[in-house]
């Protein structure tokens, strides 16, 4: 523990591979914070990081993070040069929904990506944080969490973990002072939904996404819809009685 | 996934499977064609397949003592000058939008109002990475591979994938322009003009292309240099660089096709002409103003109305163009064809197997598209033609093979004989290409 430094303002991200991601690296490099990339494509990576030294002259480091190797977490999470400000959990899978119903490999890894890798290293940084007694953390989760669809359950019921995780989480941190915010994206058009028709209005692009993220953390939000329309989107869904919803086609 | 696509001109559209890049996309079975931001006017990057080179958009090295930059081919010149600019950089070439990528703007090899000083855009870029068709990410330069660069420059698009492009800034003092316009009442004085001020680095005329007889190629000549730091700071101005605006107006959907005729333009031309009083003004001007003055109006291309429009740019060599171009002037105020802005300036000499500069006078138009428009621009490229000019690939929506063949010359089949070498499995082609019979079969 003693090798690390604190620094202050940096920001670790954690699947910065995700467009969303990438999009709030950009506007916290330009702050002027301190960037640390983890993911499992460093080359990828580098290629990000470098745009964020040119453009925004900023300091940024990047690191190998495989969520799924929960073994690794410890080493990885010890290993960075600065104990992260904010942490901000962005990694994740869509999956493949059909093929998840009979082959369990893929069941397990949309499971492992959105639900048991986060709680595995977000543990290991809530420790980290409650005994510096400083930081904050972001998850970014998804609408999809908030009730199951015949489309993608899988998916759903492990960003619906990770939902409930991060609110006890938060409930806990409250305690200590430190923040945690949960982020529940409607459609974005990213690499995950590449291919997929979206409704146009319903839809955002991933630097409105980045841009709702980073203001919502400034104004010590506790849960960020975005776009803002699928709070309300939600609560119908989640209001619709279930002799009703069982019969839909969602 | 299939789209209807356009570019600039919204004539053409057509359907085009359009796929984001990824470096397998090399192995396609069918031909393709790299699309940046769809800024060009005509069919230049319309195909059965489009490949997006949007995602390449990383910024890879600055380096600040020569001022070259290394950027993935989707980067803009926007994103350039947003970044570079506030630190005492400048693009060496800029179009007349900003909302290019690099690599359209290597593939189309763009000039700006600097061409007769400073050349055209690739006579800035140091080097490029292009993905060929069998799969190699070749790096090209006047030195290395330089068969490859010389293709592919001013090559639109057909040589391979542009992945990544050395640029090489250019270092100002302060963002201003110091603009001086004159006002010019015919085609004769806007040559000499022209000719007295070869030296300027910046220049440009607006043509009120309506004016006839002894009024035709009235206009407003613009000349333009970058404002010293002592420039400024006489006028009492204190911030050296200025930022781009992020909003503007913008025309949220295709106006109707009846307002822009041949009325609205003329009063249009009757008040730009006239809104200078005085024969000569001099004051500066932030760059974007200057540089970009349509980039404010988001969309503007939907003025035109769903129909669309089609730009009309060619040049014609210095012996004899003058007189060809005022007899093209001439032509078109008589016809009535109105052109809403009407742009002449001149080039200084250019490399480039397509390229399309030469010594001489070029102009731009822009015509709504009608079914009588295009006979008549087939008219326009027989004086083109016989005057020894040539037309703008990049603007281009409608030229024929025979046109094209016989105004790009001996230049063009050495282009098409080392293509053919070079690419013998054809990947690369557009509704351009085709249309023009650009690659040989």
């Amino acid at each position: 523990m003693t090798t690390i430094k604190s620094e202050p303002q940096s920001v670790l991200i954690l699947g910065a591979g995700s467009d969303i991601a990438f999009a709030c690296a950009g506007l916290w490099a330009k702050e002027g914070k301190h960037i640390l990339l983890a993911g499992r494509n460093t080359s990828e990576l580098d290629r990000r990081a470098a745009d964020l030294k040119v453009r925004y002259q900023a300091s940024v480091s990047v690191h190998l993070f495989d969520a799924r190797k929960f073994d690794s977490h410890e080493t990885f999470y010890q290993s960075l040069p600065y104990r992260p400000d904010i942490v901000l959990c962005a990694f994740g899978y869509l999956g493949d929904q059909a093929k998840a119903c009979h082959d369990f490999e893929e069941a397990l890894n949309i499971m492992e990506s959105n639900y048991t890798g986060a709680v595995s290293i977000l543990n290991i940084v809530a420790a980290d944080m409650i005994q510096r007694k400083s930081g904050g953390i972001i998850g970014i989760s998804s609408v999809a969490g908030e009730r199951g669809r015949m489309s993608n359950y899988h998916y759903g019921s492990a960003k619906a973990g990770f939902t409930a995780y991060l609110s006890g989480l938060r409930n806990r941190l409250a305690h200590e002072g430190l923040r945690v915010m949960t982020v529940k994206p409607g459609f974005v058009r990213t690499r995950m939904t590449e291919g997929l028709p979206l409704p146009a209005p319903l839809t955002a692009t991933a630097e409105k996404a980045g841009k709702d993220i980073v203001q919502a953390w400034k104004k010590k939000k506790d849960v960020l819809y975005t776009l803002w329309m699928w709070k309300w989107v939600m609560w119908i869904i989640r209001n619709i009685p279930e002799f009703v919803f069982k019969k839909l086609k969602l | 996934m299939i789209q209807k696509i356009g570019n600039w001109g919204n004539y053409p559209v057509m359907d085009c499977d359009v796929e984001e890049y990824s470096p397998s996309v090399i192995h396609s079975n069918v031909p393709q064609i790299p699309r940046g931001m769809g800024r060009s006017y005509g069919d230049a990057s319309l195909g059965a397949k489009v490949v997006s080179m949007l995602r390449l958009n990383c910024m890879l090295d600055f380096n600040p003592e020569t001022g070259v930059l290394w950027a993935e081919s989707g980067v803009t010149l926007s994103e350039i000058l947003e970044v570079f600019v506030p630190r005492g950089f400048f693009l060496p070439v800029t179009p007349g939008t900003r909302f290019v990528s690099l690599g359209g703007a290597v593939a189309a090899d763009v000039h700006g109002k600097n061409h007769h000083k400073e050349g055209s855009f690739c006579d800035h870029v140091e080097y490029i990475d292009l993905q060929v068709e069998d799969g190699r990410i070749l790096r090209c330069s006047r030195i290395e591979n330089a068969e490859w660069f010389d293709l592919t420059r001013g090559g639109m698009g057909l040589t391979g994938i542009i992945l990544r492009v050395a640029l090489r800034l250019k270092k100002i003092e302060t963002s201003w322009i110091k603009q001086i316009n004159i006002k010019v009442r015919n085609f004769e004085e806007l040559c000499s003009l022209f000719e007295a001020h070869q030296g300027s680095t910046y220049s440009v005329a607006w043509v009120d292309c309506l004016a006839k007889g002894k009024k035709a190629g009235r206009g407003i000549f613009m000349i333009g240099e970058h404002a010293s730091l002592s420039e400024i700071r006489q006028e009492g101005i204190t911030q050296p660089f200025t930022s781009l605006k992020k909003k503007g107006l913008s025309i949220p959907f295709f106006l109707p096709e009846i307002i822009l005729n041949n009325f609205t333009i003329r009063v249009f031309n009757f008040l730009y002409y006239h809104k200078q009083l005085k024969r000569k003004r001099v004051f500066l001007t932030p760059y974007e103003p200057y540089f970009y003055p349509l980039d404010s109006i988001f969309h503007w291309n939907r003025v035109y109305g769903k129909r669309g429009f089609v730009q009309y740019q060619f040049v014609l060599p210095f012996e004899g163009g003058a007189e060809a171009m005022q007899d093209i002037l001439e032509t078109i105020a008589r016809r009535g064809f109105a052109s809403f802005l009407t742009v002449l300036k001149t080039f200084g000499p250019q490399e480039g197997l397509l390229a399309f500069p030469m010594e001489g006078y070029t102009l731009a138009l822009d015509f709504p598209v009608s079914p009588e428009l295009f006979p008549f621009l087939t008219e326009l490229d027989q004086k083109v033609q016989q005057a020894g000019g040539r037309i703008y690939l990049a603007k281009d929506a409608r030229m024929s093979p025979e046109v094209f063949a016989s105004t790009y010359g001996e230049k063009l089949s050495t282009f098409q004989k080392i293509l053919a070498r070079l690419l013998p499995g054809k990947s690369f082609q557009s509704a351009l290409s085709q249309r023009l019979q650009l690659i040989q079969s």
